[in-house]
């Protein structure tokens, strides 16, 4: 029998590989863990949460490729060890992380820095915090004996394991409300900046927005001068109020040979508007995975998304519109931009339940490849559960079209400046899904900062 | 006995009120057309005569050579001669024109107790009206619908119209979306189905439409209710002066 | 649309529960014992008189098997099958050898003609040539391997094949008759190694098709085969083989049907499709399995591994699927284009109501350049079944100059019911294009209403819209199956309109 010796993926009848033995990485997580564990802010009921999310994490493990969400970004096989908690940032460390958190400081923006983990109130903006929202952080909350009963919240996790992973460690964060009816001016701005090195970080932010009230949130990951080869994981946990308002813009870039992986579970209720947009550009590996649940009627989603993508850079989205309810509409755009060596990945899954008569979802995703080395993975998915509905999803990938470049190139321009404004345009149907212009112009700069560095 | 007749219809959406108390009687033979602003009911009371799904009855009855058609599903009513134009014909994907007539055709005359078409004087006779109707072959081919300009989906409502040969016609905006010479076309198709057994209502905005299909009896409908019926002047009335003068008679 | 009318009246008189192809064929048959070991491994062999290497491969596959698991990733969920349950083999028990249909046992023959699958050959074997006029000469003739449980029993228009060099013969047979054709390929597509079901069938599989098309022959008529499960507890495991040389061309028609029964039956059939340089096959499935009743007992578990290996340049491998039957369907028919220039198509129906699962869809596998590929997959779901279209579309590194366009349009019938679509799209290399739009989506009222205001009943409205929605595919199929498949699909749907 003719033996195939190399068999490409896909090959056999199944979409999954073969076991892989547990990863030593996994085995240095239960040490970092142990060692941590007095570290971590929060006795009793939120030692008991942290220890019980932990568990649930041990027994699912490191995510690997056989778990579905997963299959892309096979962390078991990526994360060689889960690196030692970084240690507290020093005098020094915070002054290399204010010249970080100053360059890509939005617009007017309310400053919350944490700086390898850990809130540093001395960079933020903390006096500027309008009247209406409550602003404190992870460890106060954790800590405040009379705020246990939101502890639950605060940590909740999911069936995910790097969810549960990073509720076991969080060592700081963001606690954010907004009050009932109250029209936030500035966006707030959470930057996370890396500043050390082979160390890994857990950040957790929760963010409460009261019925009819109004929001922007930045979110922005960046590495400060000399940080290398560290580890973050973060997770941003929402509740977004019946007719409230949030934009929630989420910037991501890591040193090249550092991994983000960074969780939202956000949860709408009715009548609200929610305008979600991630980008990736930076690092060696990244998964950003959005979890939105629309929980009451007549709620509008737009979840938009980049992943600029060059280097050895593998970055995954992963997003899952949950329709609970009927009469609400989703709206999602991804786009990927893949040069070098680089992979993206994109998973969208919407998914509508029995009661979500009326809902009308649709998503498009579309890859662009720019070079022979480039791979693209796409997997948008459809779980529909109720007939009354309109859904779709359309995917497509390939290369900058040559008719257009040359059509470009005969009315004068170089080929660079060409396949850039081809690249802007393809960009931009994503971008242009960002309501506030203020943001939009925040996320258009971040882009020009990845294509600048092409030529 | 009048072809249909209304008596004291209410009809409602959601429980807010859209007909309000209509009489209307329509013998064999008449051209009878509704004209109202929008949101005055007069599409809303085709649908009903039609039998469209989702109004609720609240009162009257409506009765179609003395028969209760309010008890009558869809298809019956087509089957007894009621046929309604749409005033947006839905497009059907991969059901050819020519195919979707003839299941149509043949429910109708099983359902009357008649012999069904066999394929070729179906053929035959879709072949015959189309050509009347200046209707090309290849858009029998096409799928329902599929891709027709609005011209060509109102012709292909007209076709029906004659190939069904239904006792009573119900034209719902027969006239929007057509430009002068679709109008023309449409109008002549219609005046050509005018004879002394068949009655039409026609619904309309506009009296454009009355100048190409001379009606007997013109109908003002305002908030749910016929507010005066006269002869084909009224319409001229109403273009001078306007719907608000039936506003305030309420 | 006489051929919907039609289908309408007839699901009239039938209710959810009677399943057309239900009867049962009380004859006497041949079994091996219950439960699967090595033994039973060498009983099957020995039952074939099979050479020595074609045992020894059955057995490597079953101590391969051994150390398999089932597969989960599929959106399907069934009790665990008890494997030493079941009868691995299953023949009527024959009078004589077989040579021709008259010495047939004539119970099966009447099964067959129950079926209504062609049996003009019957006539055409006893010498009864049909009369002038009374055939419409524009149908084509088609030969038939009819699969009886597990037995090949007759094949049909041997003659005819042998002249154009055709071979077409039950794989038992080939196997010792082209022991070289046999040896070259089977397993070269779906390895003994590939998956737990195709494991099993290598270890187990009792017959099956073997068709082999010699350079620039084009198959004079279309070949078919029908299975049919009859034995009560007897998986069906077929193995199908299909080369088509350099230039060649055949087009393959398999239908299935199977008594009604409560208990489950398992089905695991490999079907390998091997085209070499400039040959095309195309190969047509119309699935009716018995569905299980109206509570979702009973029922065929379809797990079918079906695999084409565009081997040569400018090879063709066509899909087409009609899937109305099966208590689960577990089936991803794909192409292998390892030949530059090759093309891969699927063109797919997949129908489920009351309790049936399906999670089917296919596989193209771009290896080579310029090649192309093509889905359309076209799911309804009714009742309180879960449709699932399942697909993957990958270029390799030198796969250069790819394309591949999927469309997936899933339509729900009914608010109990699941439509899922889970796409893998990789592209590993900047210059494959790659195109996919899946929709779901219910029936419009307002189409239901134009419709029937025309006059046509709900149920007529609703056939029609469906027949509309997959017509696409259903132009892919040879004619006498298309008409078929036709009436399948309104029967499927029976009791699906509230």
């Amino acid at each position: 029998m003719p033996n195939l010796k190399t068999r490409p993926d896909g090959l056999r009848e199944s979409p999954m590989k073969q076991v892989l033995a547990k990863a030593d990485a996994e085995r240095a997580t239960g040490d970092v863990f142990a060692a941590a564990r007095g570290r971590l802010p929060g006795v009793g009921l939120v030692a008991q949460i942290r220890a019980r999310a932990f568990d649930v994490y041990k027994r699912a493990g490191l995510p690997h490729r056989r778990m579905e969400d997963w299959k892309y970004t096979d962390l078991r096989a990526l994360i060689g060890e889960v690196l030692p908690l970084a240690p507290r940032p020093d005098a020094e460390a915070l002054v290399r992380a204010k010249v970080s958190a100053k360059q890509v400081a939005a617009d007017q923006a309310v400053k919350l820095v944490l700086v390898n983990g850990i809130f540093a109130p001395e960079l933020s903006d903390i006096g500027r915090v309008e009247n209406g929202v409550v602003v404190r952080s992870l460890r106060e909350v954790l800590e405040d004996s009379a705020t246990g009963a939101m502890a639950g919240l605060v940590l909740s996790t999911t069936s995910d394991s790097a969810i549960s992973l990073n509720a076991a460690m969080a060592t700081d964060g963001l606690v954010i409300t907004v009050n009932d009816g109250n029209a936030v001016k500035r966006p707030i701005q959470i930057v996370h900046v890396a500043t050390g090195s082979s160390v890994s970080t857990y950040t957790r932010s929760y963010l409460q927005l009261g019925k009819e009230a109004h929001a922007a949130i930045v979110e922005s990951f960046v590495p400060a001068e000399g940080a290398s080869g560290y580890q973050a994981n973060d997770a941003m946990i929402a509740l977004v109020g019946d007719e409230a308002s949030l934009s929630y813009i989420r910037v991501a870039a890591a040193a090249s040979d550092a991994v983000n992986i960074s969780s939202a579970i956000i949860a709408v209720g009715a009548r609200a508007k929610l305008d979600l947009f991630s980008m990736t550009c930076s690092g060696s590996i990244s998964r950003y995975q959005g979890f939105i649940t629309l929980t009451g009627e007549g709620t509008k989603l737009s979840a938009n998304g980049v992943n600029l993508v060059r280097d050895k850079l593998h970055a995954d989205t992963t997003i899952v519109v949950d329709h609970a309810v009927p009469h609400c509409t989703s709206r999602e755009k991804f786009r990927a931009v893949i040069d070098d060596c680089g992979r993206s990945v994109f998973q969208g899954r919407i998914v509508v339940r029995p009661a979500a008569r009326k809902t009308d979802a649709t998503l498009t995703s579309r890859a662009l490849l720019l070079s022979d080395q480039a791979e693209a993975d796409n997997k948008p998915e459809l779980e529909i559960l109720a007939d009354d509905v309109v859904c779709s999803h359309g995917a497509t990938s390939g290369a900058l079209d040559d008719t257009l470049l040359f059509y470009l190139r005969a009315r004068g321009l170089s080929e660079k400046d060409a396949q850039m404004l081809l690249i802007k345009a393809f960009i931009g149907e994503a971008i242009e899904g960002i309501t506030s212009e203020n943001l939009r112009d925040f996320v258009t700069v971040e882009t020009e900062r990845w294509l600048q560095a092409r030529r | 006995m009048a072809l249909l007749e209304i008596r004291d219809l209410h009809v409602g959406v959601e429980n807010r009120g859209i007909i309000r108390g209509v009489h209307l009687n329509v013998n064999a033979g008449e051209l009878h057309a509704i004209m109202g602003p929008n949101g005055s009911g007069k599409s809303t009371l085709s649908h009903v005569i039609a039998g469209k799904p989702g109004y609720e009855i609240t009162g009257g009855q409506v009765l179609f050579r003395g028969e209760n058609l309010l008890r009558m599903e869809p298809n019956e009513r087509a089957a007894k001669g009621v046929f309604l134009a749409f005033q947006y014909p839905v497009d059907i994907p991969g059901v050819t024109t020519t195919n979707f007539l003839r299941a149509a055709l043949n429910a109708q005359r099983k359902a009357r107790g008649q012999q069904e078409f066999s394929t070729p004087e179906f053929l035959k006779r879709v072949r015959e009206v189309a050509g009347s109707l200046n209707i090309p072959q290849d858009m029998l081919k096409r799928g329902v619908n599929v891709g027709f300009s609005g011209g060509e989906k109102k012709r292909n409502e007209i076709l029906q119209m004659a190939l069904f040969e239904p006792s009573l016609c119900l034209l719902d905006e027969i006239d929007s979306g057509l430009d002068i010479d679709a109008l023309r076309t449409v109008a002549s198709g219609i005046n050509a189905l005018r004879s002394p057994e068949r009655a039409m209502i026609v619904i309309t905005h506009y009296r454009r439409l009355l100048d190409h299909i001379v009606p007997d009896i013109v109908h003002v409908m305002s908030r749910g209710r016929i507010r005066k019926s006269g002869g084909k002047e009224l319409a001229l009335e109403l273009e001078a002066c306007g719907y608000a003068q039936f506003e305030d008679a309420a | 649309m006489v051929a919907v009318q039609e289908t309408i009246e007839r699901v009239r008189r039938i209710d959810v529960d009677q399943y057309r192809y239900g009867f049962e064929t009380l004859i006497e048959s041949d079994k091996a014992p219950k439960g699967l070991s090595e033994d039973t491994v060498r009983f099957i062999s020995a039952k074939k008189s099979e050479p020595a290497w074609m045992l020894q491969w059955r057995l490597e596959a079953y101590r391969r098997w051994l150390t398999m698991t089932e597969p989960t990733w599929a959106r399907v969920d069934y009790p665990k099958i008890d494997f030493q349950d079941l009868y691995y083999y299953a023949a009527p028990k024959p009078k004589k050898t077989v040579t021709s249909l008259d010495e047939i046992d004539p119970e099966i023959l009447k099964t067959y003609e129950k079926l209504g699958i062609p049996l003009r050959e019957v006539a055409m074997l006893e010498g009864v040539e049909p009369k002038v006029g009374e055939e419409d000469p524009a149908r084509r003739k088609i030969a038939v391997d009819a699969v009886f449980d597990s037995v090949s029993v007759a094949t049909t228009f041997k003659a005819e094949l042998k002249k154009a060099g055709v071979i077409f013969m039950p794989i038992s047979e080939a196997i010792r008759e082209h022991p070289e054709l046999v040896q070259k390929h089977l397993g070269s597509v779906v390895p003994t190694s590939d998956n737990f079901y195709a494991t099993l069938n290598s270890a187990v599989f009792s017959d099956g098709s073997f068709v082999y098309v010699p350079p620039g022959v084009r198959c004079p008529m279309e070949l078919s085969t029908y299975f049919r499960i009859n034995e009560r507890n007897t998986g069906q495991f077929e193995r199908t083989l299909i080369i088509a040389d350099k230039g060649s061309y055949v087009s393959y028609l398999e239908g299935c049907t199977a008594p009604q029964r409560d208990e489950n039956q398992l089905h695991a059939a490999v079907v390998e499709l091997v085209a070499l340089d400039d040959a095309e096959i195309k190969y047509s499935t119309v699935q009716n399995w018995y569905p299980g009743n109206s509570e979702g007992k009973g029922g065929i578990y379809n797990f079918v591994t079906k695999r084409g290996d565009c081997r040569g340049a400018h090879s063709k491998i066509s899909w087409t699927q009609v899937e109305t039957g099966s208590a689960i369907t577990w089936k991803y028919p794909s192409c292998i284009l390892r030949g530059d220039n090759s093309r891969g198509e699927f063109y797919s129906i997949a129908i489920s109501n009351g309790f049936q699962q399906v999670d089917s869809g296919t596989k193209m596998i771009h290896l080579g350049k310029n090649t192309s590929s093509r889905i359309i997959s076209k799911g309804i779901a009714a009742g309180r079944s879960q449709n699932t279209y399942r697909g993957l579309v990958t270029a390799h590194r030198k796969a250069t100059g790819t394309r591949n366009f999927t469309a997936c349009d899933s339509l729900l019938i009914g608010d109990k019911c699941g439509a899922h679509t889970v796409p893998y799209i990789e592209a590993k290399n900047s210059s494959a294009t790659f195109e996919h739009e899946a929709t779901t989506s219910k029936i419009s009222e307002n189409v239901l209403f134009y419709c029937i205001q025309r006059g046509l009943s709900q149920e007529e409205a609703v056939g029609l819209v469906v027949n509309g929605f997959v017509k696409q595919v259903l132009q892919k199929l040879p004619m006498e199956f298309a008409v078929e498949a036709q009436k399948l699909i309104s029967i499927s749907l029976d009791g699906s309109v509230g």
